[in-house]
């Protein structure tokens, strides 16, 4: 060990000072232990990151560790820079989500387009090129004025950064509720494809080996993002902009090229994105997963600006950062490559034998940390758990005695409220906005149940999708996590495609209220039980808590990424009705749940009772079952029936695709012993609207897995309308008004304010 | 026929045009990288979509000074057929092998869309195997592909047929609704004086497969191998 000095200028470790840097008594008393002696303001800035909850995962690695992680095709589980997967002919893919949600709350623009360049580094460092951009995006209700302009920012920063980089955005989830009015949640995900012998771990191998930085220089922006995000919103956020990261697309494509051809030259033996906690993070933990010491020198740092400090340099969060691991010898080529690209690479640093973590400045040693106890001697915490009796109220009471409002007795009212309710309404305008072709591998785009990519060279598919209805898992968290899985995985089968692995974004409130750790348990717990059943493995992904503004705690929000793969492209099946005749079938039971329902939600207000049933068992006999069906190759059209319930899965059918609309004639005129309004609104699930010109075998095969299943109805292609026979009631809807309703709503709302003037273009001098 | 494709710094579709040409037309092509000064002997040059330069600045300006584009001009100048996609169009004009400017769309946002483009003029050498009128689905992305020209050179283009493909609707007329970045008198494409340069908007490379939705831009490249190889 070197002899650690304080170094002049930086200043003195009080307790204010390490209170500041949000460390707990505890926690320094742990730090202190472990150096021996005070730790000097470098030393300091580097654990406070380290082990922010952002980094460490201090409240949620316990629980996460009970997920299931594995499957004969996982290559790579939770604990690298992504996931990776094995889709068979020798190729994978590597997958992760993430979120930017703290960021994003307080500048749209910047923090929705970093969270997506910090996933594509995670995906392309794996040795994978990305194919598919996804995002998740919850945000408040779109009559405030705050709103709009966070959602407008949010998604111009997530089609500015992924278009530039050239990687399609192809599918995700917008909702809107009043619980994420001050803290929205921006999570988004990354697909890629690789060869499985191209696969690279984040891994510091070999003594002697120099380290490099390579891509952007160091600024001093994002200084303490890491910690940022690991503490609730405030209205003292607002003056924490500067902690929040600048992107540069352009930089970021010349990266990812020279990145992926850095990988394949041989070159180097380990590459890690500088993503949260920048230089420290990526250091710190490239060392610990290979069992070596590494030493730093900020000064060979390139840096955007003279001056900074090594505090600075190591916790600069600028955007467009790798740390590389390369071959003793090749650095000359390293540099060639990205010469080549017109980015720097410097020695920064080696891998030494001798475990301990240090960084100098020039000569003078300024952190240095025993082995890798910088990572492993962070605390880990199992908070109290308890449920809040105002939801446990919530839950129990019964949505059926909600007397229906006046003008329900026209169900049309009804569904046309429900189609117009901006979480049901076409996201075309923000979709719009994200090239979801480019790389001539798109089958299905957004707007589909799930999207779908070729994958060149074979007769397969990709289908990836996001899901997760946060009302759910606010009113009974297991039930919650298990549909939001289910639902994925049902929305990925509806292509055709069969459900493989997912990825999480556990998005939270804080850990520390019993309520809510009570709520992050029991939704993984439901996820886990899910993930079983399906055998959809969790192969990464994030946790995100803290998410409260002074309003209180966003809905629980665990967001699932899903892969699927479609063995024969010639299979992929669209969500929309397509042929004149065509029957319609219920794939799954009949039912009338309310609870939790956006029915509730829209025409009522009201956030109660409890959610759908969701028997894991049974999701997995219903996705089976249709896959069945679709290789059989007797499946027209299949749709997954959640947010709005059958009528609204219905009235999808008939006119989300404006290139292809139909009408239909529904009979449910036998479910006599259901009401009308559950009949058309509860969301029952293990649900899918199906159409075919072959019904009776579509009965067979579900007949034969044990599957309720009930041919309800025809398609009409000419017919201009949606008729729906009830036990009670008839209800004729007429398309003009499902159309006007779920495809005019959002832009009606959005051409009100759309400030555009107010973004910030990316900056060409934040490049070099 | 040897295709060469530029790869710019921020070219993103390069790759799609590569295998355009290769899988679909099963012609030979050659990736160029913007700093040689080498076609490597292509017939036919395409100047591929994407964000050259991160667009900073001004979409396709800072592009035109790579050195590759003295090659690339000399080649239009002698009568080689260059196509620009996208960005390519908007560095063709930079570059002015083409007369006009890209502006900024007018709604102001990213537009990312399968449109219907009219085919104006079917006798040139990338639409030869086109009808005149014909409508072609084909997809647009872009944030600034509004094409301005001044009254004087916007009749001269319509005077001498080289208004190219124009934005329809589905029956064929030029509306404003079918318009998705406000170029125009819904320009989408236009020729060069002598014929041999063209740029578009939409991108032909992604309409190449029944499978991704359509395949009406096959005939564009197939166009120009029909009329160069004979």
């Amino acid at each position: 060990m070197s002899e650690v000095t304080p170094r002049v200028g930086d200043p003195v470790i009080t307790p204010a000072l390490v209170a500041e840097h949000g460390l707990t008594k505890a926690e320094y008393e742990r730090l202190v232990a472990m150096l021996g002696r005070t730790p000097t303001f470098t030393e300091l800035g580097v654990v406070s990151a380290l082990w922010s909850e952002h980094c460490s995962y201090k409240h949620s690695r316990p629980v996460l560790k009970t997920l299931p992680t594995t499957a004969p095709y996982v290559l790579q589980g939770p604990g690298e820079n992504a996931g990776v997967i094995s889709i068979g002919d020798g190729l994978a893919v590597a997958f992760k989500i993430e979120s930017h949600n703290h960021p994003s709350a307080v500048e749209p623009y910047q923090g929705a387009a970093t969270g997506v360049g910090g996933i594509l580094r995670d995906v392309f460092t794996m040795g994978a090129r990305p194919i598919a951009m996804l995002n998740s995006l919850r945000f408040g209700t779109l009559d405030d004025s705050r709103v709009r302009y966070l959602f407008s920012g949010v998604v111009k920063g997530i089609g500015d950064y992924g278009n530039c980089v050239g990687i399609p955005t192809v599918a995700g989830e917008i909702v809107f509720d009043p619980a994420y009015e001050n803290n929205p949640l921006v999570n988004a995900m990354c697909v890629g494809l690789m060869h499985e012998e191209d696969l690279i771990r984040a891994k510091a191998e070999g003594v002697g080996n120099p380290i490099m930085a390579v891509g952007a220089r160091t600024g001093r922006d994002g200084i303490h993002g890491a910690s940022f995000a690991s503490e609730d919103l405030s209205e003292a956020s607002d003056a924490k902009r500067p902690r929040i990261q600048v992107g540069d697309p352009f930089t970021e494509k010349l990266l990812l090229e020279a990145s992926l051809e850095l990988i394949k030259s041989g070159h180097i033996v380990a590459i890690q994105d500088m993503g949260a906690a920048g230089l420290t993070s990526s250091s710190a933990e490239m060392a610990e997963r290979g069992a070596v010491g590494v030493t730093i020198d900020v000064t060979k740092v390139p840096t955007r600006e003279s001056g900074m400090t090594p505090y600075e340099i190591l916790l600069s969060e600028s955007q467009e950062r790798m740390l590389v691991v390369a071959k003793k010898g090749h650095e000359d080529d390293v540099r060639a490559i990205l010469n080549k690209w017109d980015l720097t690479a410097a020695v920064i640093g080696e891998v030494i034998a001798e475990p301990v973590y240090r960084v100098t400045e020039g000569s003078k040693v300024v952190a240095e940390f025993p082995g890798s106890r910088l990572v492993t001697d962070c605390p880990t915490y199992s908070p109290d758990a308890r449920e809040s009796s105002d939801i446990i109220e919530l839950r129990s009471t019964d949505p059926n005695a909600i007397a229906p409002r006046a003008e329900e007795k026209d169900h049309v009212w009804t569904l046309e409220r429900l189609l117009s309710s901006p979480t049901i309404a076409s996201r075309a305008w923000a979709y719009r906005q994200y090239d979801s072709t480019v790389r001539t591998n798109t089958v299905v785009g957004p707007g589909g149940d799930a999207a779908v990519l070729r994958v060149r060279g074979t007769n397969k598919a990709i289908a990836v999708k996001t899901d997760c209805n946060g009302r759910y898992v606010y009113l009974e968290p297991r039930v919650g996590g298990r549909i939001a899985v289910a639902e994925a995985a049902r929305n990925v089968a509806c292509t055709g495609a069969r459900p493989l692995a997912i990825t999480n974004c556990l998005n939270f409130g804080n850990p520390t209220r019993p309520e809510v750790f009570y709520q992050f348990k029991e939704a993984v717990a439901g996820m886990g039980e899910a993930c079983r059943a399906l055998g959809t493995p969790v192969t990464g992904g994030n946790v995100s808590l803290y998410n409260e503004s002074p309003a209180g705690a966003v809905y629980p929000t665990p967001v699932i990424g899903m892969i699927g793969l479609v063995d024969d492209i010639s299979r992929i099946t669209p969500a929309t009705f397509q042929h004149d005749g065509d029957a319609i079938l219920l794939l799954g039971e009949m039912g009338d749940e309310l609870g939790g329902s956006e029915y509730l939600a829209t025409i009522h207000g009201k956030v109660i009772g409890a959610p759908p049933r969701c028997d894991p068992a049974r999701e997995k006999i219903v996705v089976d079952a249709l896959l069945s069906a679709i290789e059989a190759g007797v499946v027209s059209s299949a749709h997954d029936c959640s947010d709005g319930g059958l009528a609204v899965a219905l009235a999808e059918c008939c006119i989300a695709n404006r290139e292809c609309e139909s009408g239909a004639e529904i009979d449910l005129s036998g479910y006599s012993s259901l009401t009308d309004r559950g009949i058309l609104f509860g969301e029952t699930q293990g649900r899918i609207v199906l159409s075919s010109s072959a019904p009776e075998r579509v009965l067979a095969i579900a007949k034969a897995a044990g599957v309720p299943c009930a041919q309800i109805g025809r398609v009409r292609r000419h017919s201009e309308s949606l008729d729906i026979t009830l036990p009670k009631s008839a209800v004729r809807n007429p398309l003009s008004v499902l159309r006007r309703a779920y495809h005019s709503t959002i832009p009606a709302i959005m051409s009100r304010t759309v400030e555009h003037a107010n973004f910030d273009e990316l900056s060409p001098v934040a490049a070099h | 026929m040897k295709f060469g494709i530029v790869t710019f710094p921020g070219s993103n579709c390069d790759y799609d045009a590569f295998h355009a040409v290769t899988e679909i037309l099963g012609e030979e092509a050659t990736y160029i990288w913007h700093k040689d000064h080498d076609l490597q002997g292509s017939d036919v040059i395409i100047l591929p979509g994407g964000f050259s330069y991160g667009d900073y600045l001004r979409a396709g300006a800072i592009a035109r000074f790579s050195p590759i584009m003295q090659e690339v001009v000399a080649h239009a100048k002698s009568g080689g057929p260059v196509l620009g996609i996208c960005n390519g169009f908007q560095i063709a004009c930079e570059a002015g092998l083409l007369p006009g400017a890209l502006m900024r769309n007018s709604h102001l946002q990213f537009v990312s869309a399968e449109v219907r483009i009219r085919v104006e003029n079917a006798e040139t050498l990338f639409t030869n195997l086109y009808e005149r009128g014909e409508l072609l689905r084909i997809p647009v992305a872009h944030g600034d592909g509004r094409f301005v020209a001044t009254p004087e050179v916007l009749d001269q283009l319509e005077g001498d047929g080289r208004v190219i493909f124009k934005y329809a609707d589905a029956d064929g007329n030029l509306s404003a609704d079918a318009n998705p970045n406000g170029s125009e008198r819904n320009i989408a494409g236009i020729i060069s004086e002598s014929g041999n340069v063209l740029g578009l908007m939409p991108h032909p490379e992604r309409a190449c497969s029944a499978l991704l939705g359509s395949s009406d831009g096959v005939r564009l490249l197939e166009s120009i191998l029909s009329r160069v190889a004979a």
